[in-house]
């Protein structure tokens, strides 16, 4: 392999990684914060007890985010040098603003909310919990404002070799990146919230503190279905934007070869790259595809015939990571939705098949967001900035293969090991179940009842 | 005042202040495992940095990121050319990070054990390889319009490890302050025997790397155009003979005070030396990377000197209240009551 492709899976590795534990950061802030309000206000330890719990996890979990976030940082000089100095002017903005604005806000009150719980009121304490989730999802904003860019670059002109900023609000509002941001925050929260209702089924087919996560089981259940439902009224908007933004990338995501007026979707398809056509095609629903594009039944949706091979993204990871991400989306609509209806009739404990079938479900908005991002960055392809750069022109002129080579297999150790070390730690104390613990509950005199 | 320079001042002042903050952090740490000696008083040393040490790590990504926005071109090639040690940088922070959160997470003497070596070999690292690094832009990278012809060993040259040493030994004085002054007792005590043992080293260091600035540098070329300049390594100098007198007098706080000066000060000898450049190159002064020909254009610097003027004085003042919060002695009992606590 050389410099490119061998930097390009560094890159895939590191930021894939980080984003195994960020969007869980992203959800379970908030509902954290949530749970500790709710305490704040009625002084009902039961939702003391859950937010340390909840929180404990939140921090095993936070940890490895908030270290591997530098990296991709690093990278896009170390790498990438020749991405940096041509788009530096204007990708370097949101990245400096992102830190500035976010991570000190996000780091200095993850400090407050873990060291200070004699330090502060109870009633601050629950606002610097608040503080982090809106400095980590402020982060998002940011950072999927510069990844939006790279998809529909606004706001530059090419002067002195290389893309200058010449309009700010452009690149803020810049549609693809907010929606983005919507889309990308409603996928993790999702993600936190299956992640809440399976550690709570796991405990409630044991019996174990029945109260505390029905509960918990509860608050998961409708944060998941509404941010599920979310997902899916942002993920519609994108395949609009997609399709006329990026028609490539959305030919790939369908498969689609040949230019088509009023395209139906196949349910089945099995596509064939070097004969550009597919070998599959069943059941296909008539001009649904036209309409997902443009809203309108008879639009025409260009084949990817129309491109020349040299612009084309590889068709089968863009196409079969697009249709699993949507079967899970589709999956985990019903799975919130059960859960909310027995949540609401409060027969969680008697239907323990969801509850076992909820225990494995924790891997899937995981999956769902890893395969999202492999769609929307291998869509993109050859691409590093839509339309502009070329991956292949982007890389350092004075790193070597072998020095690459070096640096991928010593991130691939030390991830898999850190991963491997978080996940166990993550099982053990989600195994263990909440704590008695309510230091922290002294200052308010507030009840001691559970 | 040129946008650009305006810039240079503020990256400066990132540097600075990263290095102040996450100083003794890193000193800390590496000091952790001999200071400490029974498993609470190394959870107590670990604590009286864990509310900080993650919004001083921030510091290193803004400087990071303003690099990146300001000066696009310095960002690409410093990071391209430094690609080792910047990866052997990132390992350490990395498992920095992780240790301390990982490290109390079982009750295993094994496990504590391992991430206490964790802990000493990844702030030890990184102490070194900033010194190093800034050392070797204090002198200037080998590198012309062709490229770059360093590599990490021609980074380990005698001055680039003589400022190496600087910052390990800066950085172990300033830990060794912070930890006596946030401790009690035997720990404290302990803490401050090790300040006073390495001040020797780090006066004897410093007073090379003053010298050896002047051989193998041209960063006092700055300092003999406006020799009042030479305030900048004078007043270093004398923080670093304050930061012993008040540690011989036990007041604790303001040798760690002067320990601060000292870092800022040094740090600063070197930047303004710098200027106007970024990476000055050792080979052909033309291609050196000045604040001139590796900066953004003009909209781009006027949109983030807006950005800084409104939410860096922000920053600083939630940091400032953030300390004032977690202020006094950080005890074992304290540690041991509150069981979110490192």
């Amino acid at each position: 392999m050389d410099v490119v492709a061998l930097s390009r899976l560094q890159f895939a590795i590191t930021s894939m990684f980080h984003f195994i534990f960020v969007p869980l950061t992203l959800g379970l802030s908030i509902l954290v914060a949530f749970m500790e309000t709710r305490y704040v206000r009625t002084g009902n330890a039961l939702y003391l007890r859950m937010a340390k719990f909840w929180g404990k996890l939140f921090l095993i979990n936070f940890a490895l985010g908030v270290v591997t976030g530098i990296t991709l940082e690093f990278q896009f000089g170390m790498n990438w040098a020749e991405y940096s100095r041509y788009v530096g002017d204007i990708f370097g903005a949101p990245l400096a603003i992102e830190a500035t604005l976010a991570f000190f806000l996000e780091s200095v009150f993850i400090g407050v909310w873990l060291f200070g719980w004699n330090k502060v009121s109870s009633t601050f304490h629950a606002v610097s919990i608040w503080i982090v989730a809106l400095a980590t999802n402020l982060s998002a904003l940011w950072i999927l404002l510069a990844n939006g860019w790279m998809q529909n670059p606004v706001g530059y002109a090419i002067r002195n070799g290389r893309a200058e900023m010449v309009d700010f609000a452009a690149m803020v509002t810049n549609p693809y990146g907010l929606l983005k941001f919507g889309h990308t925050l409603a996928s993790g929260y999702v993600l936190a919230a299956f992640f809440v209702l399976g550690i709570s089924a796991w405990h409630l087919l044991r019996k174990n503190q029945p109260d505390f996560f029905r509960s918990s089981f509860r608050i998961g259940a409708f944060f998941g279905l509404i941010s599920i439902l979310l997902v899916f009224a942002t993920g519609d908007y994108s395949a609009v934007l997609v399709a006329r933004i990026q028609p490539a990338k959305f030919a790939a995501s369908e498969a689609v070869w040949e230019t088509r007026k009023g395209a139906g979707i196949n349910i089945f398809v099995i596509p064939d790259a070097k004969n550009e056509c597919n070998l599959v095609e069943k059941f296909c629903i008539p001009n649904l595809l036209s309409y997902l594009a443009f809203h309108t039944p008879d639009g025409v949706i260009k084949g990817l015939k129309e491109y020349p091979k040299s612009e084309r993204p590889p068709v089968a990871p863009v196409f079969y990571s697009f249709r699993a991400m949507v079967g899970m989306g589709f999956l985990m609509v019903v799975l919130a939705l059960y859960a909310v209806m027995v949540s609401v009739r409060g027969t969680v404990e008697k239907n323990s098949l969801l509850l076992r079938v909820l225990v494995y479900s924790i891997p899937i908005p995981y999956l769902a967001i890893q395969l999202g991002w492999l769609m929307a960055e291998v869509g993109r392809q050859p691409w590093i900035v839509y339309g502009v750069l070329k991956t292949s022109d982007a890389v350092s002129r004075s790193i070597s293969a072998a020095q690459v080579a070096g640096s991928l297999v010593g991130f691939t150790l030390l991830y898999g090991f850190l991963g491997a070390v978080d996940i166990f730690l993550l099982f053990k104390y989600a195994r263990k179940g909440p704590g008695d613990d309510l230091s922290g509950a002294v200052k308010t005199g507030a009840g001691q009842e559970v | 005042m040129e946008l650009q320079v305006t810039w240079f001042v503020l990256w400066g002042v990132l540097w600075t202040v990263y290095f102040m903050l996450d100083g003794f952090v890193l000193g800390a740490g590496m000091l952790h495992k001999f200071v400490g000696r029974t498993d609470g008083e190394r959870r107590v040393i670990i604590n009286t940095v864990g509310p900080v040490w993650d919004g001083n790590e921030v510091w290193l990504i803004t400087a990071g990121g303003a690099t990146f926005a300001a000066f696009p071109t310095t960002y690409a090639l410093m990071f391209s050319y430094l690609y080792t040690a910047l990866l052997l940088l990132l390992f350490s922070l990395i498992v920095r990070g992780v240790s301390f959160e990982f490290r109390g997470k079982l009750e295993s003497e094994r496990w504590k054990g391992a991430w206490d070596t964790a802990i000493l070999v990844s702030s030890f690292l990184p102490a070194l390889l900033f010194g190093v690094a800034f050392g070797n832009i204090f002198k200037g990278l080998p590198m012309d319009r062709a490229g770059y012809h360093g590599s990490l060993l021609s980074l380990l040259n005698p001055f680039g490890l003589l400022t190496g040493l600087l910052f390990v030994l800066l950085f172990l004085v300033h830990g060794a302050l912070y930890l006596s002054a946030k401790t009690e007792g035997d720990l404290s005590s302990r803490a401050k025997a090790v300040a006073d043992r390495v001040w020797p080293a780090l006066l004897l260091a410093a007073a090379v790397f003053l010298a050896a600035v002047y051989l193998s540098t041209s960063l006092y070329d700055n300092f003999f155009r406006a020799p009042l300049l030479f305030a900048v390594p004078f007043l270093a100098v004398a923080a670093l003979l304050a930061t012993r007198m008040f540690s011989a007098k036990r007041r604790i706080l303001r040798a760690f005070a002067a320990s601060c000066a000292t870092i800022v000060l040094v740090v600063s000898t070197g930047v303004i030396g710098l200027f106007p450049n970024l990476i000055p190159s050792s080979l052909d002064p033309a291609s050196s990377l000045t604040i001139f020909n590796s900066s953004s254009s003009r909209y781009t610097l006027k949109i983030m000197t807006a950005v800084a003027l409104v939410f860096v004085p922000i920053v600083i003042a939630y940091k400032i209240w953030v300390y004032r919060v977690f202020r006094g002695k950080v005890t074992e009992e304290d540690v041991l009551e509150d069981p979110q606590a490192y």
